[in-house]
């Protein structure tokens, strides 16, 4: 038995601010706070005086000028004429779509090399070991100009497709590999509902997402009556049905034919086409930063007791079903914190685009654009703006995600 | 009002600039060598040999400040520059200055605060494609992919290029003239561009040059040629003085040769005033006597280093064309020595 007592009470002296538990971090962190902004301010104020000192000064009106300059590769409308905030614009948005599409494939190529390293079989498992080794320590840029090497190397230039007996033809007529990138047909609606055709593509995602929510009914209510009466109904064909009748029917309604790639003058032309920049830069991110997310998997998976494994094989659980209802459910808290940086690792990769020429925003804004207006300081800050709120973006969306998986402690 | 206030501001700042970033010449000098900016390698301007060591037009002028300043024309650090990188690494004073098929342009001169000295290739960029293409004008080069090098003014020539004849090209931007040759040379381009010069130095080097031809338009004028930083009057002169000796070594009939022999002296005064045996222009610039003479026989003149490094008798085979004298229809001309 003990009675507590009240501490005594100290006069507080400045002392203590060191030799006290209490206070000692808190001191230390006003002091490096201090320190911080001071050198922030020295710097700052150093780059605004040399700066004076050359004749120059800090100023964002250049981004309204016209550019000058064209990009292969845009997602929304620009011309030379546009502005450098135009440029910008583009580079950022190809910027996000290649780090969009890499986080994906490169979770993909993860899990399934996490998963397939853990393998019984010796040689899935060395494999995929030897996988993720190479990748891992070798740089991503010269995986980037390795791809895109091997890509234009190997694949055949459009000029192959050309004359009596081409070299190369074009897969089922309609799709062409080049060293350029590939060419595939673009659906288009010849009688649409709409009269643009992006409104005519938010019906087809409107069906879709309207079959989603039916066939999620379905199974729902098939759970249910498997609890009532321990018979669950069979759930395939109507889900078939609800996933295809609707879509059928309306591209059948709305006509949709196909616009094929033809191979013109000195290119295909018509079609879709996906550039051997974008190509060899996601294919090499994914397969590159797919190596790190395989060790986060399989760390994450080793970091759940064996007994788990074995209890639920006790309940009689195939192989797959105990990894996909058991294990990686409880792996996912293990794995899900460092995922969020290898996300942030893949967007902050995409820099090195310029490598193969894909226009990212590096390569418009911090690339050319700086170049041709010499305004590099105001370049490079507004680069720093951006990567910094995208990653914050990336590592906010993923801790939302993180807390909803996270193992709920009560 | 506002204006003209801002402006006054600025030209003390500028003049104030001038006063606090004078001294190249003497940093150089207490260095013992020149700092340099290159390309990282373009055969016949600026490239390393087989052993190792920088040859070309372009390295042939860093040589010859060198030696009008140090006296020594291998006493130079060549820093191999990017279209990208060139302008800040001189802004910031990485490299003393900057040699490097590099366009004169008002903002380049006005804006970015640089001080071109003068132009040692006039140039104007062109295009190259095989020639199993079958094209035999730029105008008909309607969809075509084209390789070219990412921040230069090629950059925005060929925009309003294709703007102005109203066709259509899919740009691919490229870092180094190597990169763009490997595209070129796989399919993955149509066409190259870049200056004419850079073109036929970049085709002297294909396996087969006679598969690839140079298309006969010329669409932008460029006239390539050193610079400095802005505000270093001195250290603008030496190089502006050095180009202009070279250019002149070739009018008065100086060569490599004959140097040591002029030198001794001659009837004609101004060869003497150039090579430093009559007046006192090296000591106006803060140099020995007989820096041109120095930076004559570092390379001999300005026709030895063209002959030598891009002339017709090299693989790169070009003709003296524009960069002739002025006295054989040319466009080189250098204003007195006197």
């Amino acid at each position: 038995m003990s009675t507590m007592t009240d501490p005594p009470k100290a006069d507080f002296r400045l002392s203590m601010l060191i030799n006290d538990t209490r206070y000692r971090s808190l001191t230390f962190q006003v002091i490096a706070a201090i320190v911080i902004a001071l050198s922030i301010w020295y710097l700052g104020n150093n780059l605004i005086q040399n700066l004076r000192a050359a004749g120059l000064n800090i100023s964002y009106a250049f981004l309204g000028d016209s550019a000058g300059y064209d990009i292969n590769q845009r997602l929304v409308e620009y011309d030379s004429q546009s502005s450098h905030a135009r440029a910008a614009l583009v580079g950022l948005l190809n910027t996000l779509l290649v780090a969009f599409l890499a986080c994906i494939t490169a979770t993909v190529f993860g899990v399934i090399a996490g998963v397939l390293r853990l393998s019984n079989n010796w040689l899935v498992s060395k494999l995929m070991a030897v996988y993720v080794e190479i990748f891992r320590n070798i740089p991503v840029l010269i995986w980037i100009i390795i791809i895109f090497t091997i890509m234009t190397a190997v694949l055949p230039a459009p000029s192959a497709f050309r004359g009596e007996n081409p070299t190369s033809s074009m897969l089922f007529g309609s799709f062409a590999f080049t060293n350029r990138g590939i060419y595939f047909p673009r659906p288009e609606f010849a009688n649409g509902l709409f009269a643009s055709t992006a409104l005519n593509w938010l019906l087809v995602i409107a069906v879709l997402i309207g079959s989603w929510f039916v066939s999620g009914e379905v199974e729902k209510r098939a759970t249910k009556k498997q609890e009532e009466t321990g018979e669950r109904p069979a759930t395939l064909l109507p889900k078939l049905a609800i996933w295809l009748v609707p879509f059928v029917l309306l591209m059948i309604i709305m006509g949709l034919t196909w616009d094929v790639p033809e191979l013109k003058r000195f290119n295909f032309s018509g079609g879709l086409n996906a550039g051997g920049p974008l190509i060899a830069l996601w294919f090499a991110l994914s397969i590159y930063t797919g190596a790190f997310i395989a060790e986060n998997v399989r760390a994450g998976i080793q970091a759940i007791s064996k007994g788990q494994t074995e209890a639920a094989a006790a309940l009689g659980l195939r192989q797959g079903r105990i990894m996909k209802l058991v294990i990686l459910p409880q792996a996912l808290r293990v794995i899900i914190p460092p995922l969020i940086s290898q996300y942030l690792n893949i967007t902050k990769n995409s820099s090195l685009a310029i490598a193969v020429g894909y226009a990212d925003i590096t390569a418009t804004l911090g690339g050319i654009t700086l170049n041709q207006t010499g305004r590099a300081i105001e370049c490079v800050l507004l680069l720093m703006l951006f990567y910094l709120t995208a990653s914050l973006l990336i590592s906010t969306g993923m801790n939302i995600y993180n807390a909803s998986v996270k193992l709920k402690e009560r | 009002m506002k204006k003209s206030v801002i402006l006054g501001a600025a030209t003390i700042a500028g003049l104030a600039a001038g006063a606090a970033m004078a001294g190249t010449v003497d940093d150089v000098k207490a260095r013992g060598k020149l700092n340099c900016g290159v390309t990282t390698g373009l055969v016949g301007f600026a490239a390393p040999d087989a052993n190792g060591e920088w040859q070309g037009f372009d390295v042939s002028l860093c040589r010859a400040v060198a030696a009008a300043v140090l006296g020594d024309a291998n006493a130079v650090e060549f820093v191999p520059t990017t279209g990208k990188t060139r302008f800040t690494a001189l802004a910031s004073g990485e490299i003393d200055m900057l040699a490097r098929n590099t366009t004169w342009t008002f903002s380049r001169d006005v804006d970015l605060k640089f001080e071109f000295t003068g132009v040692n290739y006039y140039d104007g960029q062109g295009f190259m494609v095989p020639k199993a293409l079958g094209v035999s004008s730029a105008k008909e080069l309607d969809g075509a992919r084209v390789c070219i090098q990412t921040g230069t003014t090629t950059e925005l020539n060929l925009a309003d290029f294709f703007r102005a004849n109203n066709i259509s090209y899919e740009p691919v931007p490229i870092e180094t003239n190597a990169e763009a040759q490997q595209q070129y040379l796989a399919g993955a381009c149509d066409v190259y561009t870049t200056d004419a010069s850079g073109l036929a130095a970049t085709r002297a080097t294909f396996e087969a040059p006679d598969e690839h031809i140079l298309l006969p338009e010329i669409i932008s004028k460029e006239p390539l040629g050193p610079l400095v930083r802005h505000g270093d009057h001195e250290w603008g002169d030496v190089v502006r003085w050095t180009l202009n000796a070279l250019i002149s070594a070739e009018e008065l009939g100086v060569t490599s040769a004959n140097i040591d022999e002029l030198s001794a002296g001659t009837d004609n005064p101004e060869i003497n005033r150039l090579l430093g045996t009559e007046g006192t222009l090296g000591e106006m610039l803060g140099l020995d006597a007989d820096w041109a003479a120095k930076a004559i026989k570092a390379g001999g003149n300005y026709g030895e280093i063209f002959a030598k490094n891009i002339g017709e008798e090299t693989p790169i085979g070009l003709a003296r064309g524009l960069n002739a004298q002025w006295t054989e229809g040319g466009l080189l001309y250098s204003p007195p020595f006197r």
